[in-house]
Parts: structure tokens; C-alpha cells; sequence
């Protein structure tokens, strides 16, 4: 009864991105961090002049001196769509608001807003994408463990879990960063060491389900060892539980290098960053709109769409097995 | 000649009231080519027992005492003295075993012949074509229709009785010099049941095979044996061949059982298939004496307190009873 009267209600409000349009952004996104040089760069993808073809945009031996003499000679060539680079300034036009020229506008150094963007979606995914890889398989490696072999092991993991958790996960980043120092690489980690506890609980409770179900004594008494049954006959069934944490935490991981960079801990300041494009606009909040939309708007989109995958899998999920 | 001998063996489980000795003190033989049927009723230590030789007994559960002698003449070892690397080379290659549930003791998310390959990959170190040519020639050993095209089905896409006989390609596949068979035909109708039991009878003929059977089923005792142990209470309370179980029965229990079948010959109209009264006991703490004194009709004053030998009245076989009689 519950239930359902909660369910009529949160129809009202909104729930996330439809299954669809989640797995559309994320690939959207993915796409735009893949194909940045492409998509926002200031040197041509191709030049064609005197029977030579010339492919600036991947080849960093082609000079910038050689473009020029190739332009002026009347070469034909193709433009990346944003036509600007995430480094280069354009001082004739200094925040300005979004126009024809710049379709998201410039930022105080007069540095294109959409070029930032789609080279900050690199930092993002790959943020995501390899925090998220090192948290699962820690996760599934002290879960397994515990939840396999259970008894002194599995009290001697737990307490390993609670002591990690206990520290708010954010300061004990910042911690860490503070030692290594920032960097993209150091973010990545410092986000996996904190984030695999989740995993590592549920698979964990996973394996202790599935150590009991008679096929586990059946691959015991063919002769298999402790860690054969682990991977292979334990570790499959942890799956769906591991997926919807991994895409929670990937709209974390996400959330997290934001939140780094806007402090000022993250990426370098001449790599763009959503965080870090938020942490500059800051100085124009007054009225320069368009730096915060576009990277708030970005991040609100990949962090949701992440979510609403997540929250949809873990709705789906009857047992089969 | 004895390939395996189970000398005093003893499996205790811990819990929060005590120690609860689910196996007691088990001892026997198995001879090679043999059938040995293990029968009680639910409860009484007959998976126990089959575990504990696998030695796949988890916490709480420890063998506490016994030796396992796997083997024949000098060259045995005690399967209970093995480390556990050791013990996995014997494990699916030279004792194998059946499970009561085909529906579960199949992993779900491998194909069968996945499966029945991972003993041998495990085992004898084949892969590729040549391990797929081995597995599907065991289940066609096994009487599995199409096998090629099953081989590459998951468990939930074949039946009840087709799985078990996917159990069984899965523990025959490295020829094991013993088959553990834990009430294999249990959860499977009873014409499955019986090609199934043809199928283990034919197949440990062709490899020669000795075979544990563990059931609580004296019809397939009937069928299958050479020898019988009757187990109650985690102790054997009678043994004997089959002709002994089945024609003369000396102890109370045994007795018991029998008279529990249906009788084919017409029985009076408004007769009631005998039963034990009772149920098995409670294994924790168990006093001393005859553990079935409390459910006996023939049970006596001086059956309680005293520990009852192998043979207390010189019948010539093990049968745990001070007043053991035919009748």
C-alpha cells in the first residue's frame, strides 16, 4: 500500500532520464570526449593543396608556420566544427555571450566555452571510467574473499571495509591529494581506494548467498580450487549488484573530479575540466551566465543519466539464479 | 579387493547448544566394482558421511577422528592426512560425486558442456577441440539426445532428468575409480528414476567403477546393492549383503523399514501401512546407549546407559542390538 501511494506520488516529480535517453547522453558524451581533437580543435582536420592531402589535426609535425603558408597558397580545407581550441585565445572576443562566432560564448580569457566542454568531457569519462574499473575490482576482490572464505577472514576484511568508510570519502581525497599532489591520474586513484567499499559489501553479501547453493560443492568435488571457484563460479553471480553500483559510482566519480577540480585540486589549469570551468566562472557569476550553464548543464546530464542506468538495472533486478 | 577402507570416522558440527556429532564413530569397505548402499532416513549423517570422505565438510562442521585409506594393499593413503592440493587431484579424478539436486549443483550461468569440460581441463590438462570432442563423447555416454547441440544449452534449457544425466558426464568424465551418488534420483520422477539408475548401473559396469549409493529409498537399495549399511543416528546399526538386509533382517530398525513398504500382495482392506513411531533424535549431546531405544517395540530397561558393541549377540555381522532377533 506503501509502496504504491509512494510510487503515485514521485510520478510527479522527476525521476531521472527514461532508459533510453540515459544510454543516449552517456553515448552522446562518450562520443564527444573520443572524438575531441575532432570535433573542437584550431587546426584543420584536412588540407588539400597541389595534389597533397595533409591531416593537421593528427599529425603534430605539420607546423602551425606551414598551415599558414599552406592557407595562403588557397588550400582547401576542413574545419573541426568548434573551430577553436580549449588553449587558444581569442582577445577580440573576451566573455562574450553566445553568438554565431561562439556558439556557448568565451570565458574571461576569451577561450572558446564549447571547445572547453568537449575537451573537459575527456577528463570526465576517463575520471569515471577508471576510478569507477580500479573501485570494482578491489571491491570484487575483497568481497569475493570475504564472503567465500566468511569466518576470520571475513571479520578481519569487514573491519578493513569500516575503517575505510568511516572517513568521509571526500576528506580523505582531499587528504590524499594533499600528499601526492593533483593531477588527473592522482584523482583517478585517490576516487577508486575510496569508492571500492561499496562494491566490496555487496559482493560480499553476494558471495555468502552463493557459496551455499549446491553448485559450489559441485565444482569443489571436481577437484576446484579456492580461487577457480572464486572467479569463476562466484564472482559471475555478484554481476548484477556490481553493475548497479559501478553506474552509481560512476555519476560519483564524476561528481567528485568536479568537485576537486572547482576546488582547485584537480586538473592543471591549462587542461580543461567541467569542475574546473565552474571554478573559473565563479569570478563572473554576476553576470556571465553561460560559464556556468554549460558546464553545470554537462555535468547535471552525466551525472544523471549515469544514475537513472543505475536505478533502472537495480528496478529490473529479480534473482534468476 | 578393498579400493577404499573408512576407519572410525567421526564429523562433529558446532553449535551454539553443543557439539553435535552428526557422524559416529563409521566404519567399512568398499571393494572394487562394488555397490555399497548407505540407507537411512532424512537427518541421520548419510550426506555427512559422503562429504566428510570428499572431505568437503565446512565450517562448522570438522572431521574430528578416523582415517579415510584410499587405495589397496601398501600404496594407500589416508585421504584424511592429504594436503589440501593433494586432496583436489583426487577430488573429480579418482573419487567423484552426484549430487541430490541436478537442479542446482549445475553453476547457471555456464553451458553444460562448460562444465563437464572443467574436471577434465582441470584434470588432464586438455582444452580446445579436443576437450569439446571428450565432453560430448560423455554425454552421449550418458544417453543425452543431440549432445552436441546440448552441450552449448544452459542448465535451465534441459530437464530435470537430463541434467542429472549431465551430473553424471560431469563426474564420470575422468573415469574416477569411485562414484559418490547422493540420492541421485531423489528430486526426479519415477521413470526418470529408473533410467537413471539404469544408466549408473550399465555405465560402472563399462568402467569399473565400486560405487557409493546414499538413498532413503529401499526399492533402488533392492536394485543396486551388493552390500547394505543401515545407518540411524549418525552410527551404522545393521550391515550386511543384500539377501542378509533383505531376508533377514536382525535389527528393530531395519525391521522397521521394511515393513514401511507398500506390500505388493493385497493387504486387508482397512489396514494401515506401518510406520516408526517418532522421529530420528536430537544428535547434540547424545546420551550413552542404543539411540533408537526411545522409537523400539522391542526396547528393554538395559538398552539405556550402556553402549551397545558391533554385535552384542553373535549373529556374525554387525547388527548394533542386545535383542536382535528375525522377529
Amino acid at each position: 500500500m506503501r509502496h504504491s501511494s509512494l510510487k503515485k506520488k514521485s510520478a510527479v516529480i522527476f525521476q531521472g532520464f527514461s532508459p533510453r535517453a540515459a544510454i543516449f547522453a552517456i553515448a552522446f558524451l562518450a562520443a564527444l570526449a573520443m572524438f575531441a581533437p575532432i570535433i573542437a580543435g584550431d587546426r584543420p582536420i584536412a588540407m588539400y593543396c597541389d595534389g597533397e592531402v595533409f591531416f593537421p589535426t593528427f599529425s603534430d609535425s605539420i607546423s602551425d608556420e606551414k598551415i599558414d603558408e599552406l592557407k595562403s597558397k588557397g588550400a582547401w580545407l576542413v574545419m573541426p566544427p568548434i573551430p577553436y581550441s580549449p588553449s587558444s585565445f581569442d582577445f577580440e572576443a573576451v566573455l562574450s555571450p553566445p553568438s554565431k562566432r561562439h556558439i556557448l560564448g568565451t570565458d574571461g580569457d576569451g577561450v572558446d566555452v564549447a571547445s572547453k566542454l568537449v575537451w573537459g568531457a575527456r577528463v570526465s569519462m576517463s575520471v569515471g571510467i577508471v576510478a569507477v574499473g580500479i573501485a570494482i575490482a578491489l571491491g570484487c576482490i575483497f568481497g569475493a574473499i570475504a564472503g567465500y572464505f566468511g569466518g576470520i577472514v571475513d571479520w578481519a576484511v569487514s573491519r578493513l571495509i569500516e575503517a575505510v568508510m568511516c572517513f568521509p570519502a571526500f576528506f580523505l581525497i582531499l587528504t590524499i591529494l594533499a600528499f601526492v599532489g593533483p593531477s588527473i591520474y592522482n584523482i583517478m586513484i585517490a576516487v577508486g581506494l575510496t569508492g571500492w567499499t561499496q562494491v566490496a559489501r555487496l559482493v560480499r553479501a553476494e558471495g555468502m548467498r552463493i557459496r551455499e547453493l549446491p553448485f559450489i560443492d559441485a565444482a569443489r568435488a571436481s577437484g576446484a580450487s579456492d580461487l577457480r571457484i572464486m572467479l569463476r563460479h562466484l564472482l559471475p553471480h555478484t554481476l548484477r549488484p556490481v553493475i548497479v553500483s559501478a553506474s552509481f559510482a560512476m555519476g560519483g566519480a564524476i561528481l567528485a573530479e568536479a568537485a576537486l577540480s572547482f576546488l582547485g585540486f584537480g586538473v592543471p589549469p591549462s587542461v580543461a575540466s567541467w569542475g574546473s570551468m565552474l571554478s573559473d566562472a565563479q569570478r563572473y557569476s554576476g553576470f556571465g551566465w553561460w560559464l556556468t550553464l554549460a558546464p553545470g548543464s554537462a555535468i547535471f546530464i552525466a551525472v544523471m543519466a549515469y544514475h537513472s542506468i543505475g536505478e533502472r538495472i537495480s528496478e529490473s533486478g529479480g534473482r534468476d539464479a | 579387493m578393498t579400493i577404499i577402507s573408512v576407519r572410525n570416522l567421526t564429523t562433529q558440527f558446532s553449535t551454539d547448544e553443543g557439539e553435535v556429532r552428526a557422524v559416529n564413530d563409521l566404519s567399512f569397505d568398499l571393494s572394487r566394482g562394488e555397490t555399497l548402499c548407505i540407507v537411512g532416513e532424512s537427518g541421520c549423517g548419510k550426506s555427512v558421511m559422503a562429504m566428510s570422505i570428499m572431505r568437503l565438510i565446512g565450517r562448522p562442521g570438522r572431521i574430528v577422528s578416523g582415517e579415510v585409506l584410499f587405495g589397496s594393499g601398501g600404496s594407500s593413503v589416508d585421504l584424511l592426512k592429504l594436503d589440501e592440493s593433494d586432496m583436489r587431484k583426487i577430488r573429480g579424478k579418482k573419487i567423484a560425486m552426484i549430487f541430490q539436486e541436478p537442479m542446482t549443483s549445475l553453476n547457471p550461468v555456464y553451458t553444460i558442456g562448460n562444465q563437464i569440460g572443467e574436471a577434465l581441463s582441470l584434470h588432464e590438462n586438455i582444452r580446445g577441440a579436443t576437450l569439446r570432442r571428450r565432453v560430448i563423447q560423455m554425454l552421449d555416454m550418458v544417453g543425452m539426445p543431440a549432445p552436441e547441440r546440448r552441450a552449448d544449452e544452459y542448465p535451465h534449457q534441459l530437464s530435470g532428468g537430463m541434467r542429472q544425466r549431465a551430473m553424471i558426464a560431469m563426474a564420470l568424465s575422468c573415469t574416477p575409480d569411485i562414484l559418490i551418488a547422493d540420492e541421485p534420483t531423489t528430486a526426479l520422477d519415477v521413470t526418470i528414476q529408473a533410467q537413471i539408475l539404469d544408466l549408473m548401473r550399465k555405465l560402472q559396469s563399462e568402467l569399473g567403477m565400486s560405487m557409493i549409493l546414499v538413498t532413503h529409498d529401499l526399492g533402488i537399495v533392492a536394485e543396486m546393492a551388493d552390500r547394505v549399511h543401515v545407518m540411524y543416528a549418525g552410527r551404522f546399526v545393521e550391515k550386511g549383503n543384500t539377501e542378509e538386509i533383505f531376508g533377514s533382517a536382525m535389527h528393530p530398525y531395519t525391521q522397521g523399514l521394511l515393513r514401511s513398504i507398500p506390500p505388493l500382495k493385497k493387504a486387508p482392506p482397512d489396514s494401515r501401512l506401518p510406520t516408526i513411531p517418532g522421529m530420528i533424535p536430537s544428535l547434540i549431546d547424545m546420551p550413552a546407549g542404543c539411540a533408537f531405544a526411545d522409537r523400539c517395540e522391542k526396547v528393554h530397561n538395559d538398552c539405556r546407559g550402556r553402549d551397545v558393541p558391533d554385535d552384542p549377540c553373535g549373529v556374525g555381522r554387525l547388527v548394533r542390538c542386545f535383542y536382535a532377533s528375525q522377529k
